[in-house]
């Protein structure tokens, strides 16, 4: 299907792309990627009456990489993101869960910061963002503000954005030194979204784990960050029991059924994808200490 | 009710274009109804199926999850722009060569996919091309001989390099 009518302006700036937001109120919506909005368009499930496109907004299109972490701008394409060297050695997760965020051709489009204004539960990069502690830098002709993650992710498809805002960026902090991370999920068919996702972060100091934590995609209403250190606290990495962590888990979600999957069998996969997101990022603790 | 029309500049394979179009016009449909470029097929319209697929300024993108206004300015490459009957591109001899096709309703959107991948990879294995076409339905082959074309592709783009 196509797109219902709507009035189109595309900014050149950043403070002009505010201005016509502030202007829209809550008429308007961003374009960004248009890989979540244009589908929504296309199948008349959202019929905004302004559209405010950004894809000018080409100062919006950086990434800044230090040694704290790594800062997204609007902009930035997932395949920026996903190939930038630097942002993969500052923190690595950012890579790792981009290749499972649809497919290259939608990732050559879709943006980052856009799938966490998305706020889609099943959205890895909304795990990411959780899961490191990042931060929304928010944008509006009333002036900026900066959003914890914590704060940030409200529902599904929800968030804590108002009309007239503009996420500007997203930061995503570097892990202590000592962690490893990786991501882990299972779909139907690759690029799928998930049925079951997590990422996760192992931290080992002198050898011995002295934290283990994850975050969840597709089985709660907002990512779930879970500290799951308890059970494996002073294990060394290879005799730590991954498992009983993953049983913490498990009684600690409630997920929904849907057509791809029972509660239970979503609980089981939390329990399994824990264990062996766990053992993976405690492996790579060693080699990625800083 | 006439909507407002807009106007865009776009440069389709290698030709410059000028449109008038409302805001809400897809680039597929401006390939097609506008430039009548029919060679962009459109199967699903909500990015899953792949058979839009073109190259805005060299990189593959869904064309039926852009808008034609956001793609003024760009360059946008088609399966028509790949090559000619008499001068193929390697990628559209490899799918003849491999039989990667039947129906051809898939086609174009594997190929400006695949002729992107491989210039940019131009040695896959066999998991990197399954996955450089992951994002694209076909519902005749059973993609073996498609994966086969792939490869193919990347043989002959190899061979083009080595010898030009
Ligand atoms: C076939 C297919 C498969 C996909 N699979 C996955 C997957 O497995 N995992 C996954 O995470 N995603 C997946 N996606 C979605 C993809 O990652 C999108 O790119 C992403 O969710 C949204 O980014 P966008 O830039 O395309 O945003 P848009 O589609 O432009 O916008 C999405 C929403 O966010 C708002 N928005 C966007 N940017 C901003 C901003 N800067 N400020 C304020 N609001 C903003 C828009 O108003 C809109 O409401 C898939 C998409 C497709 C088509
Ligand atoms: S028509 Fe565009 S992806 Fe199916
Ligand atoms: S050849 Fe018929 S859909 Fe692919």
């Amino acid at each position: 299907m196509k797109p219902p009518p709507f009035a189109w302006t595309a900014p050149q700036s950043l403070d002009e792309a505010l201005a016509a937001l502030g202007e829209a109120g809550d008429q308007g919506k961003v374009l960004a990627g248009g890989q979540s909005l244009i589908p929504l368009l296309n199948m008349r499930l959202a019929a905004p009456a302004r559209i405010v496109d950004i894809n000018r907004l080409t100062e919006l299109a950086y990434l800044r990489t230090s040694a704290d972490g790594v800062r997204v701008g609007a902009l930035a394409r997932h395949t920026d993101v996903e190939l930038d060297d630097a942002a993969y050695s500052v923190q690595p997760l950012l890579r790792r869960a981009l290749r499972l965020v649809a497919h290259p051709v939608i990732r050559n489009r879709g943006t980052t910061v856009g799938s966490i204004a998305h706020a889609d539960p099943s959205g890895e990069m909304t795990a990411v963002l959780a899961l490191t502690g990042g931060t929304a830098h928010v944008a509006s002709a009333a002036g900026p503000r900066e959003v914890a993650a914590s704060d940030f992710f409200i529902g599904p498809l929800e968030s804590a954005l108002q009309p007239g805002e503009l996420l500007e960026a997203v930061t995503f902090p570097a892990f202590a030194p000592g962690t490893g991370s990786t991501f882990v999920e299972v779909a139907r068919r690759h690029g799928d979204y998930a049925v079951c996702g997590l990422a996760a972060a192992v931290r080992v100091s002198d050898g011995l784990v002295t934290s283990a934590r994850t975050a969840y995609v597709s089985v709660a209403p907002t990512p779930l960050v879970l500290d799951l250190t308890e059970p494996v606290r002073g294990a060394t990495a290879p005799d730590a029991d991954w498992t009983a962590c993953g049983a913490v888990a498990a009684e600690q979600t409630e997920p929904e059924p849907d057509i791809h999957a029972s509660a239970d069998y979503r609980r089981h996969l939390v329990l399994v994808l824990t264990a062996r997101a766990l053992a993976e990022a405690a492996a790579r603790a060693g080699a990625e200490a800083a | 009710m006439t909507e407002q029309q807009h106007e865009v500049d776009v440069v389709v394979n290698g030709v410059p274009h000028h449109l008038s179009v409302p805001a809400r016009r897809l680039l597929s449909d401006a390939l097609r109804h506008d430039l009548g470029l029919t060679g962009t097929h459109v199967g699903c319209e909500h990015g899953v199926c792949g058979a839009c697929t073109v190259l805005l300024d060299g990189r593959p993108v869904r064309s039926c999850l852009l808008l034609a206004v956001t793609a003024a300015g760009h360059e946008v490459t088609t399966v028509e722009g790949l090559g000619t009957a008499e001068d193929m591109h390697p990628v559209q001899r490899a799918f003849r060569e491999c039989h990667g096709l039947q129906c051809g309703f898939c086609t174009p959107g594997f190929l400006t996919t695949v002729a992107a991948f491989v210039a940019e990879a131009p040695d896959p294995t066999e998991a990197e091309a399954r996955e450089a076409i992951s994002g694209n339905l076909c519902r005749c082959t059973g993609y073996q001989n498609i994966v086969a074309s792939v490869l193919r592709a990347a043989e002959l783009t190899r061979e083009g390099g080595a010898t030009s």
